[in-house]
């Protein structure tokens, strides 16, 4: 399932110079085996993950958590509260590790600042009009802009979804490098907004855009649309990823995002990244789970392996 | 024409409304059938199915609680060959009618009962109501297996709790045709879950679940067990229903203490006049 093909290989980095180039690349990638592919991922999921392995998986996936809340009625209080417990996510238990990132909105990022400075956890802000991506560009890049400012250290922005399904690849491709740009020094996480590209083979082709127009992560989803990160989907990602290490060098993380609810969903993933791309990215570098109530079902696992006990949601905050 | 070969059934568990068999894939030989014996992650699939149907079972009105208890005095009795086939006998299975009766009676009763409006110095009024515990953990006793079953469970759903009932280890096979009955009542899948199998797997882990409100211990006959089951429940502070001696009556008047013990008193202050 090698998706370069070698004409390709030798000059990447001059695709993004004109539209046609970009076409023909990215509709020259090889189709994805829709049923393959969802045979593999259905396959990989049923793998049994128990006692020492199911703890350390539980503390990885905890530390690869994007601990979210993307509302309307987010406010200062809430969102420095969720930065608490993505600080201790286990108040009763020091050995606990912290989450990897903080994701909210713009507008609140100074409030997360204040909570997280110095402790190693990360500060995502959406942008770019998250999350329909539907603004004129200034818009998108004062939007990033003002996160950098604000003391973001990773922006997850959207990408222009209506362009690259009429085909205007181009456009898609100059909005995530002026993004890029306009980010500095911050982590970009391009969410492709899986559950709009309608095909695998989108999903495919959006994958190999964003990372040709430097993206450092590539994200299945906002959450705010029905159909949001799936095994398969997360599956035709990771391939995506690891041909395009193959084929330039550089390394992109990998980020599913929305109805991963579960230890068990997670610990799939984790099995998926084993067996796909390997344990390089098994790590919150290279790989995060984009959620809000995962977090609560780790810890009660985690509860649940250290007591032995079953847990309930009444021990834990709610967000 | 060939002889015509039986349909046997397969006695599964009854686990949030659905039929499934044990995570465990194991079964025991009882009462001249297999039977699903259940894992402490059955027990576990139950406690979430029992909280998942905590909320809307407590929230429905009393007066649909009780028509839907009486719905399954309606269907038991329907079914009363079935049970008698089981070896339960017919006095055994009126009386199990009789007392789902009796307690969906008592569905929008038991709060003038055991709540009302309490006497305050001050120009307010004071009111106290009886609420769900929540999750209850049941270990039904041996026999009478049918009555037994309905008498301990009856009393906990009634008032809006929902149960996860550990059957009697040597005739579960009324219990799960129990299920069948509640399956077809118009109960919401999760009110009640039943399990099969050995007592001393799936019920310390009912004990010591952090998410069970309650647990009655009314089927467990080993005092050993039993202490240690209170040591468990103690550690959330779980309200503890002790064993009856062996010689309890289950056809007698069973009162209004089994539902009282397993509800939790809101008293509210509403300024008077203005």
């Amino acid at each position: 399932m090698t998706a370069t093909t070698t004409s390709a290989r030798s000059d990447l980095s001059e695709l993004g110079r004109s539209e046609t180039a970009l076409r023909t690349f990215l509709h020259g990638l090889p189709g994805v085996d829709q049923v393959g592919a969802e045979q593999r991922a259905a396959q990989l999921g049923t793998r049994s993950i128990k006692t020492t392995a199911k703890a350390q998986a539980i503390d990885l996936a905890i530390r690869m958590v994007d601990l979210t809340t993307l509302e309307g009625a987010d406010t200062p209080g809430k969102v420095r509260a969720l930065a608490a417990k993505a600080l201790r996510p286990d108040p009763a238990d020091p050995s606990c590790p912290h989450v990897g990132a903080v994701c909210v909105y713009p507008t609140m990022v100074p409030h997360v600042a204040e909570v997280l400075r110095g402790s190693g956890v990360h500060l995502a802000s959406v942008a770019t009009a998250f999350p329909s991506g539907q603004a004129p560009l200034e818009v998108k890049l004062a939007d990033t802009r003002a996160a950098v400012e604000a003391g973001a250290d990773e922006i997850d922005m959207v990408i222009n979804r209506g362009a690259f399904l009429a085909g205007r690849y181009k456009e898609v491709y100059d909005e995530i490098v002026a993004t890029k740009e306009a980010s500095g020094d911050a982590h970009l996480k391009v969410i492709l907004e899986t559950g709009e590209l309608a095909t695998y083979d989108n999903v495919r082709r959006a994958s190999w855009l964003a990372m040709l127009a430097g993206g450092d992560f590539i994200k299945t989803s906002t959450g705010k649309v029905p159909v949001a990160a799936t095994p398969p989907v997360t599956l035709v990602m990771l391939e995506a990823v690891r041909d395009f290490r193959a084929a330039t060098g550089r390394q992109v993380g990998v980020k599913p995002a929305g109805g991963i609810r579960t230890t068990k969903d997670a610990i799939k993933y984790l099995v998926m990244i084993n067996e796909t791309v390997g344990a390089d990215w098994l790590d919150p570098d290279w790989f995060r789970f984009g959620a809000s109530s995962l977090l609560n079902d780790l810890l009660m696992q985690r509860t649940k392996l250290t007591t032995g006990v079953y847990s309930g949601p009444d021990y834990f905050t709610l967000d | 024409m060939s002889e015509r070969v039986a349909v046997r059934k397969t006695y599964k568990l009854f686990i949030g409304g659905k039929f499934p068999r044990s995570e465990s894939g194991r079964s025991y030989l009882v009462q001249d059938a297999n039977v699903a014996l259940s894992s402490r992650k059955d027990a576990r699939d139950a406690v979430v199915a029992a909280r998942a149907a905590a909320k809307g079972w407590a929230g429905a009105t009393a007066y649909n609680r009780g028509q839907i208890l009486y719905r399954v005095a309606e269907m038991l009795e329907g079914r009363r060959e079935q049970f008698v086939a089981l070896g339960v006998s017919d006095e055994e299975v009126y009386a199990a009618v009789d007392r789902w009766v009796w307690y969906a009676g008592w569905s929008d009763k038991l709060p003038q009962v055991y709540g009302g409006a309490n006497p305050v110095a001050g120009p307010y009024f004071n009111l106290s109501a009886p609420e769900p515990t929540g999750v209850v953990a049941v270990v039904a006793p041996e026999a009478p297996a049918l009555l037994g079953l309905v008498s301990v469970v009856a009393p906990a759903i009634v008032t809006g709790n929902t149960v996860v009932v550990a059957a009697s280890p040597s005739a579960p096979l009324a219990a799960v045709t129990l299920a069948e009955v509640l399956a077809t009542s118009d109960l919401p899948g999760g009110v009640v879950n039943i399990l099969t199998g050995r007592l001393s797997e799936t019920v310390p882990t009912l004990a010591a679940h952090m998410d069970v409100n309650a647990i009655d211990l009314t089927g467990v006959t080993d005092p050993d067990l039993a202490a240690d089951l209170e040591v468990r429940a103690a550690e959330n502070l779980k309200r503890v229903l002790r064993p009856v001696p062996a010689e309890y009556d289950w056809y007698a008047d069973p009162g209004i203490t089994r539902m009282t013990s397993l509800l939790e008193t809101k008293t509210v202050w509403h300024p008077k006049g203005v």
